[in-house]
């Protein structure tokens, strides 16, 4: 008998794909242009003209969440695909080659750990000013890390199956192996670990750009809009209301579907319910 | 036992020196010239020569590296540029600030998870269960920085009750811990709603255990069973969690006090930044990755010490 899907997957998989949509929706679409400013109509009450009302400089409320939604995306995307890309090849390297060359990857990204997201940001502004593509590098970086390890510890169980063995009777290389078998197999593990990491980026991408250290002006972004909300927040106090809800939706799903996908492919990894 | 923990310290200083090493190549060695990113772009050619000599960037990197470690093992971790005096006075002035927000929002997570995760252990599939695993799903999902908006918003501009931000200095006690409670229960309440799931897991796996229907059968309350019986044994997983939420605590606290304008470390990394002292970032960077190895390292041997079944094969 099948079992029915989990409802964490449910609920995530509806909610990321909520994102998903608005985020395409709004490269051909967005109610108003999220950067046109029309100061005559600031602060406006949420209404028909602009659902959640206007800014301090006039602007679409709606159209700066929709847009900074599809920014959002991209950073997660782009750093969790470059750190997921690396990640992965050092982890099947480090299985593959086992010995020295698997110590010292697995130490290397022990130390990867000791920087969070927010850490290498602050270095990597402090030496090339802030910038949301030193806010995607600093993401992925520690990305590589997660991944390595993820990787590493799934693609060690595939080398001990008898049809690796039989590929290296047959004379196919450990890279070749790697490729062709290893990597097929550690599919779900991996792709379980970016959804997570997916939810990861938003949120470290959303604290970047509020702390001034991603997203700069006028590159829509939740946690920048959250930040010039703040500055607000006796005049429109509503303005600080919706990004963060937007953050919240978004990790929420992305993480709900990780969690989801885990206990889907791998059922002993899930927890005591 | 002490081959174990002599074996981790030797691991603890080498993971120290590679993390320096690394944090050392991203602010020296990769391409520009930290003279011109201080100085700008239309500094004179004399002024950009008098301060890479004085910065000691005309030595070749491995020498500047060793002499900033030697210099920093002894206390002088270089001058900051924009505050013009010596960059371990300025941490000094700080450190007080950080330290009292990291370690009142980690009692305020741990005692806050360890309720809400007994609690829901206790209560397992039930509704105080469903209510405790909901919150923490959101609370993971909520970010620390918007959650400390909204406090502000209900209790320092709609209640009127505490400060929205700002810090009056200790010689008020009273007027510094209003001004540190939004800010403490904003990093714990984001923190506890990870390590409460972890609590309730724990306690979970420990309460199916024939030990524990031995000791309410023999007529211990429910409560003093949860409490004396379940959680010394499931706090090995527990103690792990908290070593690692202990560096994203201390992270946390350089976004929340400049949610707060808090003037503790969180807030000089960034006046660094934005005044491109470099020396200053750096030493504050090495300092925040260090507390975070640190933390690592002291779980690793709590760990041993909790669960003496770890002993024997370590």
């Amino acid at each position: 008998m099948r079992r029915p899907l989990p409802v964490n997957l449910m609920i995530g998989a509806a909610l990321a794909a909520l994102v998903l949509l608005v985020a395409f929706v709004s490269v051909f679409w967005t109610p108003y242009d999220h950067a046109a400013m029309n100061i005559p109509a600031k602060f406006q009450e949420p209404g028909a003209a602009h659902w959640l009302g206007t800014d301090q400089l006039g602007r679409d409320v709606v159209s700066q969440l929709m847009a900074a939604a599809a920014n959002s995306m991209t950073v997660a995307l782009v750093a969790v695909l470059i750190g997921g890309s690396i990640g992965v090849s050092l982890g099947l390297l480090a299985s593959a080659l086992g010995g020295w060359v698997e110590d010292l990857v697995m130490r290397v990204a022990d130390i990867g750990f000791a920087f969070p997201a927010l850490l290498f940001a602050i270095m990597l502004a402090a030496v090339f000013g802030p910038s949301l593509t030193n806010a995607v590098l600093a993401i992925a970086f520690i990305n590589i890390p997660v991944f390595a390890r993820v990787a590493r510890a799934a693609a060690n169980q595939i080398w001990t199956l008898d049809y690796v063995t039989a590929a290296r009777a047959a004379g196919i290389g450990v890279f070749g192996i790697s490729r062709d078998h290893v990597l097929p197999n550690i599919a779900a593990p991996v792709i379980v670990q970016a959804t997570i990491e997916f939810a990861v980026a938003i949120l470290a991408e959303a604290a970047l750009s509020y702390l001034g250290l991603g997203a700069q002006p006028p590159s829509p972004s939740w946690g920048r809009m959250l930040a010039e909300a703040q500055t607000l927040i006796y005049l429109a106090p509503q303005l600080a209301i919706y990004p963060g809800l937007c953050i919240m939706i978004a990790v929420l799903g992305f993480g709900l579907l990780g969690d989801g996908l885990r206990d889907v492919t791998d059922p002993r990894l899930s927890r005591v319910r | 036992m002490a081959f174990f923990i002599f074996r981790r310290c030797v691991g603890f200083v080498l993971t120290l020196l590679a993390v320096s090493v690394v944090v050392f190549a991203v602010m020296n060695i990769l391409p520009g010239d930290p003279a011109l990113t201080i100085l700008g772009l239309d500094a004179s050619e004399d002024a950009l020569a008098a301060l890479r000599a004085q910065l000691g960037l005309n030595d070749p990197a491995p020498v500047r590296y060793v002499s900033w470690i030697v210099n920093a093992v002894q206390g002088d971790l270089g001058r900051s540029h924009s505050f013009g005096v010596p960059v371990f006075g300025l941490i000094g002035e700080r450190l007080g600030m950080t330290v009292a927000l990291a370690v009142s929002g980690m009692v305020v997570t741990v005692a806050l998870a360890l309720v809400m995760g007994i609690g829901a252990a206790s209560n397992h599939r039930r509704f105080g269960d469903w209510g405790v695993m909901f919150l923490s799903q959101i609370g993971i999902a909520m970010p620390a920085f918007w959650l400390s908006i909204l406090l502000v918003l209900l209790f320092a501009v709609k209640l009127r009750w505490l400060p929205p931000g700002g810090f009056p200095g200790w010689d008020d006690p009273v007027a510094a811990i209003r001004a540190l409670i939004l800010p403490t229960v904003a990093l714990a309440l984001v923190q506890s709603a990870v390590l409460a799931r972890v609590t309730r897991s724990s306690a979970l796996e420990v309460m199916r255990l024939d030990y524990v229907r031995t000791a309410r059968a023999s007529g211990f309350s429910r409560q003093r069973v949860l409490w004396r019986h379940v959680l010394p044994n499931a706090l090995a997983p527990i103690v792990t969690i908290v070593g690692m939420q202990f560096a994203s605590v201390v992270t946390g606290a350089i976004v929340i006090e400049n949610v707060f304008y808090l003037p503790g470390l969180g807030r000089l990394i960034f006046q660094s930044i934005a005044n491109r002292d470099l020396p200053t970032v750096q030493a504050l960077v090495m300092m925040f990755a260090a507390i975070v190895v640190a933390a690592n390292f002291i779980v690793d041997i709590l760990y041993a010490l909790i669960d003496p079944r770890l002993k024997g094969r370590m």
